[in-house]
């Protein structure tokens, strides 16, 4: 499975589902949401950043989803809509545990035009399906998102890591398009620098792979 | 007009989510055929992405769906109110 939870959407037909649960059968909300608890941890995990308060969240969001099913309009996607409440949920426990850092209300990083400038590294060819056998990079990977500041760190987490688009993103941030955009890239170019280090030595020395590299 | 590599980075992740303009994404290309340092940038981007999106790398806690689904449950037993009811 996937971290993509438009399949989940496809293969079914939700709004039959939402209809139904609505008319009464409500023990279908089970169904509803299970394709979406990766989501939901994850998108709280991102803002509060903590795994006991980010399960709270997510237990929280889908409670409220419950609750106010009817609220739910047709124009939008569930998945946005259930991505917007624990974004909202998260948000307020952030709020309430005034562990709201700094730096997530600090706009100014993006007020100044400054240039990242990525790590170069020149002999890095590991191909994905390899470095994903490797627990340490991934852990050495969730530390850095980790690290993000937060506004960088909320838009990578459900850019690249729930593959939502960018008017997803959009509308759940409460942020315009762009600064999606600019705050992405930022996010990754930071990950890239960071990571760039740990890529490096894992460098496989694998001739026939080399030997197209104009450099070799 | 040649790009240099500090043009190239500045678009690294829009030509990774093929949001740049067609002739962009050309010069882009035709940068990265001869410039190795800006072709690694590329390729270790992507692949930080890859190791993103793969489920390993972020898991739930243990037990969390369950828990979920429990808690649920509980709300759906203990008010009337529920699923827009």
């Amino acid at each position: 499975m996937t971290a993509s939870t438009t399949g989940a959407a496809k293969e079914r037909n939700e709004p039959e589902l939402i209809a139904r649960i609505l008319s009464g059968e409500k023990d279908l909300f089970h169904d509803l949401i299970r394709p979406y608890e990766r989501m939901l941890y994850l998108t709280a995990f991102s803002v509060v950043k903590n795994e006991t308060d980010a399960e709270e969240c997510a237990q929280d969001a889908v409670v409220n989803a419950y609750r106010h099913l009817d609220r739910f309009r047709g124009d939008a996607k569930f998945s946005t809509w259930l991505v917007t409440i624990v974004v909202n949920e998260a948000l307020q426990k952030l709020r309430k545990t005034k562990r709201a850092r700094e730096d997530s209300l600090d706009e100014t990083i993006e007020g100044e035009d400054q240039e990242f400038t990525p790590a170069p590294l020149t002999d890095w060819r590991e191909i994905p399906s390899e470095a994903l056998e490797r627990k340490e990079l991934r852990e050495t990977l969730r530390k850095a998102v980790a690290d993000l500041p937060d506004i960088y760190r909320q838009v990578f987490t459900l850019r690249d890591l729930q593959e939502m688009n960018v008017a997803e993103t959009a509308a759940a941030l409460g942020v315009n398009e762009n600064i999606v955009k600019v705050r992405l890239h930022r996010a990754r170019m930071m990950l890239q620098k960071t990571l760039a280090p740990y890529l490096k030595t894992a460098a496989p020395a694998r001739k026939g792979f080399w030997g197209r590299m104009p450099w070799s | 007009m040649e790009l240099n590599c500090r043009h190239v980075w500045a678009h690294i992740s829009e030509y990774i989510d093929q949001t740049v303009s067609a002739g962009l994404r050309e010069e882009i290309e035709r940068h990265l055929e001869h410039c190795e340092i800006c072709s690694a940038i590329l390729d270790s981007t992507r692949n930080i992405l890859v190791l993103t999106a793969d489920n390993r790398t972020f898991e739930l806690p243990l037990g969390f769906s369950e828990r979920l689904h429990v808690r649920l449950e509980e709300e759906m037993n203990s008010s009337g109110g529920g699923a827009g009811a």
